[in-house]
């Protein structure tokens, strides 16, 4: 029998090490070898906590287990899995171990027993995949990967606040369902809702993303957001909020989605999009709507993965990241073409895919809580997925006019980890009982009934309908629109230089007001008792004389006043 | 050199018939399977079908307003938005 030695996310960080170091021949061995062996591991640990160590006077809990943490960690490790298949000849050793030190810190996250274990593998995480960002290696991701970096940076600080509150107030970090109310939840609360790429912060997500390499995309597409949604299940299940911001975050990814031009942005916009559900999810907090957000998740990570490797694989074989320069790719990347609309389907849930059985879930989940509203929200966001994700994407990138290129499909190890992962879109659509025996709580729901089909398949078909009349609205223009990452980029830049312009004219004309006035004062000066000055001439006695006289007689007059 | 079949214009005009034709397929199946759904409006015919496709209208009509107000020139930031 497999004795836990160490946590999962330690094999990960070994395998991220062991790749930066090994020889150029081994390190494709090693960068698959080191998720499989880690997704063996998520599978050895019980549920509750299995390790806890000391640090600095306090006993942490390194490793707890369960089963909404083994879903979380199972699907990471899959995950670090394809991407690294995905990367395997075409990333540099720098990004694909970063990818996998970051991939470490999801796993790592998944399995944390309290807040301060949780923070730290946060904070891992932020950290390599900056470098994840950075390894795009173009001026654009250098200086988007600085501002990712200070956002991630912002929001952990936010974080680390809140868990010290707690941790002071309450003398508990233990990973327990919060009340929001009280500045230390809040800033939790905050500090998650960063990383979940919630409004207005959100925008991170689709400035950063799209500037990574096209292997770098894949990874990235994966760990942050959904370790967050995670977090949020287990601290903030059951609150309001959420459903509200959710709500915000699906038609604002939507919205962004079909305005964009950059095929990797739309991608960002959709992930926005799609956490928007699991929020949603999480704020209804019903067991059935959680075991949704988790299972939407689960495959959420599949098919977008799916689609940002589609799109790296056109990144790769023709360097162009514009719908506008890109179209007709259908005809010589058939095998990425039916991937991505693998994908794309997946993402709109359509019967037969993974997203069918796991949003179906979370929409179900809105129903059983009584709450119409939000549920013909969904419903009518649903559609809106087939509309950007579902229909826009593969129709700019593959189909639509001739662009002229003629690119050949990606090399041998891209197209195996697109294969595997439509196999599992696929796999997990036509058999949910492999996902839905992953769920935290026990599923009572039959996702393929005869009505529920009929009226997705209306519900999508007729999106796509909407879609291809209104096509001469959605022509693609040369443009970007702007998000409230417009804030700090533009405005508070503006600010900024601004206030700094401000200053110096303050110090320039200070400067100039001293100058005026020791030159006149010098002026003077010389005036007074210089050579002809008023104090520098000799009187003759006799003046002199008088005017002692009257001030003595002044003095006099005064003093008996 | 010949186009690639999907591209042709009588294969185009052969597609749209076809997925008329699922459209009126999808709706007309509501007469053989009754959709209960879980609220009374979803029970009415072609509910969902109507529903999503004013759905759609909507977003993009919205969308398009938006960016009336929103969008820029794709070099605005100018810290390369452009190709790798």
């Amino acid at each position: 029998m497999f004795e836990l030695v160490f946590p999962p996310a330690f094999i990960m960080i070994l395998g991220a090490l062991l790749v930066a170091m090994a020889r150029p021949a081994l390190r494709p061995v090693l960068a698959l070898a080191a998720p499989l062996v880690t997704l063996y591991a998520v599978w050895q640990v019980p549920d509750g906590i299995q390790l806890t160590v000391e640090f600095l006077g306090r006993e942490l809990q390194l490793v707890e287990g369960g089963p909404l943490r083994r879903l979380f960690a199972t699907v990471f490790s899959v995950m670090a899995f394809g991407g690294a298949l995905f990367a395997l000849r075409q990333a540099r050793w720098q990004e694909m171990s970063a990818a996998m030190a970051y991939a470490a810190g999801a796993i790592g996250v998944s399995f944390a027993g309290d807040l301060i274990v949780m923070f730290l593998f946060w904070e891992f995480m932020a950290l390599f995949s900056t470098v994840v960002v950075w390894c795009g290696g173009t001026e654009g991701a250098r200086r988007a990967g600085i501002r990712y970096a200070i956002v991630h940076l912002v929001g952990g600080i936010v974080l680390k606040i809140g868990i010290e509150g707690l941790m002071i107030h309450t003398g508990s970090v233990e990973i327990r369902a919060l009340e929001l109310g009280g500045f230390d939840t809040w800033m939790v609360f905050i500090g998650i809702l960063v990383n979940a790429a919630a409004p207005p912060i959100g925008a991170w997500l689709a400035d950063a993303y799209p500037e990574s390499s096209p292997t770098g995309g894949v990874f990235l597409s994966a760990f942050t957001t959904k370790t967050a949604v995670l977090a949020l299940i287990l601290l903030f299940p059951g609150t309001e909020l959420l459903v509200w911001i959710g709500l915000w975050m699906v038609f604002h990814g939507i919205i962004y989605a079909l305005l964009e031009n950059d095929m990797r942005r739309i991608l960002s916009y959709s992930i926005i999009n799609q956490v928007g559900f699991m929020l949603v999810g999480v704020g209804i907090g019903t067991e059935m709507a959680l075991n949704g957000s988790a299972a939407h998740a689960f495959t959420h990570i599949i098919y977008k993965a799916l689609l940002f490797m589609s799109a790296g694989a056109v990144l790769y074989q023709t360097g162009r990241r514009r719908c506008s320069d890109l179209g007709g790719l259908y005809q010589s990347m058939p095998f990425t073409t039916v991937c991505g609309i693998i994908g794309a389907l997946s993402i709109s849930a359509f019967p037969l895919t993974s997203g069918f059985v796991s949003k179906s879930l979370t929409v179900a989940g809105a129903a059983g809580g009584q709450l119409q509203v939000v549920y013909y929200l969904l419903v009518a966001a649903s559609a809106g997925v087939f509309l950007h994700a579902g229909i826009k994407y593969p129709w700019f990138v593959f189909f639509q006019k001739d662009s002229g290129l003629r690119p050949a499909d990606p090399p041998l190890n891209m197209r195996l980890a697109m294969g595997l992962f439509a196999v599992l879109c696929i796999a997990i659509g036509v058999f949910p009982g492999i996902l839905y025996g992953l769920l935290p709580y026990p599923v009572d729901y039959v996702p393929y009934t005869g009505e529920h089909v009929l009226s997705q398949l209306q519900l999508l078909l007729f999106a796509g309908l909407a879609f291809f009349l209104m096509l001469p609205l959605m022509q693609r223009t040369l443009t970007v629109t702007l998000d409230f990452d417009w804030i700090w980029r533009v405005a508070l830049f503006r600010v900024a230089v601004g206030a700094l312009a401000a200053g110096e004219a303050a110090a320039a004309s200070w400067a100039r007001a001293r100058e005026a006035a020791g030159a006149w004062m010098g002026t003077r000066v010389a005036l007074l008792f210089g050579a002809g000055g008023v104090f520098s001439r000799s009187w003759a006695i006799g003046t002199t004389a008088l005017w002692l006289a009257l001030l003595l007689s002044l003095y006099v007059l005064t003093h008996y006043l | 050199m010949k186009p690639h079949w999907l591209s042709r214009p009588e294969n185009v005009r052969r597609l749209w018939r076809a997925f008329i034709a699922v459209l009126a397929l999808v709706v007309a199946a509501q007469f053989a399977v009754p959709v209960h759904g879980y609220f009374a409006a979803e029970g009415w015919f072609g509910f969902a079908a109507l529903f999503g496709f004013l759905a759609c209208v909507g977003m993009v009509l919205f969308a398009k307003l938006l960016g009336l107000l929103l969008k820029r020139r794709d070099d605005y930031y100018g810290d390369g938005g452009g190709d790798v």
